[in-house]
């Protein structure tokens, strides 16, 4: 049963849904706009005697995570975008030795320092791997306040149950506003066997060994080749999207995040001229949602899609794949930490309407 | 009949492949023996980073993580956070600790974080074909001080072990070498020292040891423990920085 | 009500976020759905500080406003930048104890109210922005007095409770300027 709706902050909102999910190891740097994350679990992890470091950069605050990791712990760390740049070795040795981990990147404008405000310029480094070799991370993009709650748990989940990293990539506008959200009595919380991890022998006649590092090639190339059979289980059972209005949509928007939320009110707008938009959110950045995309892209109602997001333009490779040159992918994007306005979007969709160039 | 020498279950049966005359497998060895000896291979979780040592996880039978270069102390401050009740060491180069690691390991010892940190210095970089290392003694000729560390040019070796015992975190600091039979059992000693204060819950323990690395200083493998000795305790010398007297009565 | 967009602005220290999120409170004790969005930034005491709320019956889409129903300014500086962010039709709600010029627009309703004086005359400065909540509630019915004070004895922490008297009548006094 849900309980009563409390309004909190997004960031409030991810630290206590990990405390839900039983994580009780936190290692973080301070960077806005994600500092809330933070002071919600140095007050709370020493309340109910989990941990809380305050780590001396990002590289080490993901090591820890790494360390307890491969101890057999549910783990969090939380970061903006530069701060997930530096944190790109340590994602790249987690994928590496199969440790789950959830890492929450609320992110800001860049290039460089940028701006502290929102933006969605890293989907790049989110969804194709941002570190080295050949690895993914689950990416997941809330929506909504409640939504923050419900994926962060959900991550911790799916983090064990396939031993990999899951990212939530949100950003400056979700992770500072509040809004309700209604918690759980009991929460889902998926508990798996983990015989792997590093926590002293105690009577095992085998060593636990965590580890990325495989010299010879063969040896190597059979774990890359398990790793990318796991990545196609994912693939195949864990994509997760939201679709509004694709039943007679004449153009679909294709969004993510904040910029789904602008452009719902501007479905609704659209529809007050007589124009049919519909949208599909991505709500698994990867695995990503190509096929409804691409099977939305056959229908003949069906003109031209366009995807909108705070970048010059990141997802919309991903969704142009899916559509395979079936209907024409417009693009609109803000950045700097500047949102779309609802009429830029709209304004966008009566030219498309109109057929007109855009 | 009697037995008079076995080797240790502290270790595991996979042969080192480490150079001849280089002392890492010595310095394996008796953190091995200790941790059969104190009784705590079975709840001891080591760190191995990277370097010569990167494999060090398939020498070590007690359960081992391996770490980015430089990120052992922060692997092990995760895994000994949430691992309360265990022993947790880690196991660097002078490379990995002293050039990339230089913020993890002065932050680990500054938290005091209850985990041991076995440090080996053998003034030059190993695995990558002896590069000038942060420890490479002035005058030292190496692939990237091919004419002599100049300290106008190259700066000047750092003494981790003063550094470390500097701060107020890190409880023992104690710097060995393995020259002889009588150093090996100091060296022992230090290591068993080293996780008796992490028993205490005291704080961070650091073993430095000096070691030989044949290979990349171009020299024999006795005329390299010659050397350690001429060269580089002069530079490091040997002895407890802090925590000589420390009370370990382990705590219940 | 769709998406109905509050703008509040002026100096940090203000009260200008808390005073959002008490209308944020209100109006998700009837039940309906609320967003609140902060300026954030380098901000601090003394600069310029602003936030967004957004009060639906529907689930809200952006909780950022482009368009606000109402806009409630307790400075000058933030009068000038969000006059022209007001829908035509809306409401502007000024401290007329701290601005002292008139907007240019006519196509939206005025209300100045001398909301610092107010606070002053009941010994608690923080009331300046709870009057103007009394007139946003009168003025647009977004939430109702009833709720605000329902919502305000489930906030506050029972130690603090001896304030919302005090609240009220602010509340009243600023609610008596949209009559």
């Amino acid at each position: 049963m849900a309980q009563k709706r409390v309004l909190m902050k997004g960031n409030e909102v991810i630290a206590e849904a990990a405390l839900r999910a039983g994580c009780r190891n936190y290692f973080g740097y301070p960077i806005t706009p994600q500092t809330e994350v933070m002071h919600y679990m140095a007050k709370k992890m020493v309340q109910i005697g989990g941990n809380f470091v305050q780590a001396e950069s990002e590289v080490s605050a993901i090591n820890m995570v790494y360390g307890a990791a491969a101890a057999g712990a549910r783990v969090l760390t939380s970061s903006s975008s530069p701060g997930i740049s530096l944190k790109q070795e340590g994602i790249s040795y987690i994928a590496g030795a199969e440790l789950p981990a959830v890492v929450v990147n609320i992110v800001r404008a860049g290039p460089g320092l940028g701006g502290i405000q929102p933006a969605q310029g890293d989907y790049f480094q989110a969804t194709k791997g941002g570190g080295h070799g050949d690895y993914r991370n689950f990416v997941i993009a809330p929506a909504s306040v409640q939504e923050l709650y419900e994926l962060t748990v959900e991550a911790f989940n799916i983090a064990d149950r396939y031993r990999m990293l899951v990212m939530i990539l949100g950003d400056g506008t979700l992770g500072q506003m509040m809004e309700p959200v209604a918690y759980r009595e009991n929460e889902n919380i998926e508990t798996y066997e983990k015989p792997w991890a590093c926590t002293g022998r105690q009577g095992r006649s085998e060593h636990n060994i965590v580890t990325s590092i495989y010299i010879e090639p063969d040896v190597l190339e059979a774990k890359n080749r398990e790793l990318q059979d796991k990545y196609a289980l994912i693939e195949s059972k864990e994509v997760r999207y939201e679709a509004i209005g694709l039943e007679d949509a004449e153009i679909v928007i294709t969004a993510f995040s904040t910029c789904s939320r602008i452009s719902r009110n501007v479905i609704r707008q659209a529809a007050e001229l007589g124009i049919k938009v519909g949208m599909i959110r991505p709500i698994t950045l990867w695995p990503f949602p190509s096929k409804i995309i691409n099977e939305t892209a056959a229908k003949s109602s069906v003109k031209a899609f366009l995807d909108v997001e705070l970048n010059a333009g990141q997802m919309v490779e991903d969704v142009r794949l899916a559509v395979n040159g079936k209907k024409p992918v417009y693009f609109h994007g803000r950045m700097g930490g500047n949102l779309p306005t609802q009429k830029e979007i709209l304004d966008k969709i009566i030219k498309i309407h109109e057929g007109g160039a855009v | 009949m009697a037995i008079v020498f076995e080797r240790t279950t502290g270790l595991t049966d996979k042969p080192f492949h480490y150079c001849p005359g280089c002392t890492h497998g010595i310095i394996h060895r008796i953190i091995a023996e200790t941790m059969v000896e104190m009784g705590i291979l079975d709840s001891t979780v080591g760190v191995a980073s990277v370097g010569c040592t990167y494999n060090s996880y398939e020498y070590f039978s007690c359960d081992m993580v391996q770490a980015a270069h430089g990120r052992a102390p922060a692997v092990a401050t995760g895994i000994k956070r949430s691992l309360k009740d265990k022993l947790v060491f880690t196991y660097q180069g002078d490379g990995d600790l002293a050039s990339i690691g230089t913020a993890e390991i002065i932050h680990a010892a500054a938290r005091g974080e209850k985990i041991c940190t076995f440090f080996v210095n053998n003034a030059v970089y190993g695995m990558t074909s002896g590069q000038m290392a942060p420890t490479t003694l002035l005058g030292q000729v190496t692939t990237t001080s091919p004419f002599g560390r100049d300290a106008s040019y190259q700066g000047y070796p750092i003494n981790v072990s003063e550094l470390i015992a500097q701060l107020t975190g890190a409880v023992y600091v104690e710097r060995v070498s393995l020259t002889d039979y009588k150093n090996v059992m100091k060296a022992k000693a230090a290591v068993k020292k080293a996780f008796e204060v992490q028993m205490s819950g005291k704080g961070f323990a650091f073993v430095e040891f000096l070691s030989t690395c044949p290979t990349n200083w171009g020299k024999e493998p006795c005329e390299s423990l010659e050397w350690l000795k001429e060269k580089m305790i002069p530079q490091y010398p040997l002895g407890c920085f802090k925590g000589a007297d420390l009370d370990l009565e382990v705590k219940s | 009500m769709i998406d109905f967009s509050v703008i509040l602005a002026g100096f940090g220290g203000q009260g200008i976020l808390s005073a959002g999120k008490m209308a944020a409170e209100a109006a998700l004790y009837e039940g309906k759905e609320v967003s609140w969005f902060p300026s954030y930034g380098p901000e601090m005491r003394g600069g310029t500080c602003n936030c967004s709320v957004v009060i639906s019956d529907e689930a809200i889409g952006s909780p950022v406003i482009n368009d606000a129903d109402v806009a409630i300014c307790l400075n000058q500086p933030s009068m000038e930048k969000f006059e022209n962010s007001i829908k035509p039709g809306g409401v502007l709600i000024i401290d007329s104890s701290l601005v002292h010029i008139k907007p240019k627009r006519t196509d939206i309703r005025f209300i100045p109210m001398n909301a610092s004086d107010i606070a002053s005359e009941l010994g608690n400065m923080a009331f300046a922005t709870i009057s103007m909540l009394g007139c946003l509630s009168e003025a647009t019915k977004c939430f109702s007095r009833d709720s605000f004070e329902a919502s305000l004895r489930e906030v506050l922490p029972e130690r603090r409770h001896h304030l919302i008297p005090g609240n009220l009548e602010a509340f009243d006094k600023g609610a008596s300027f949209a009559k």
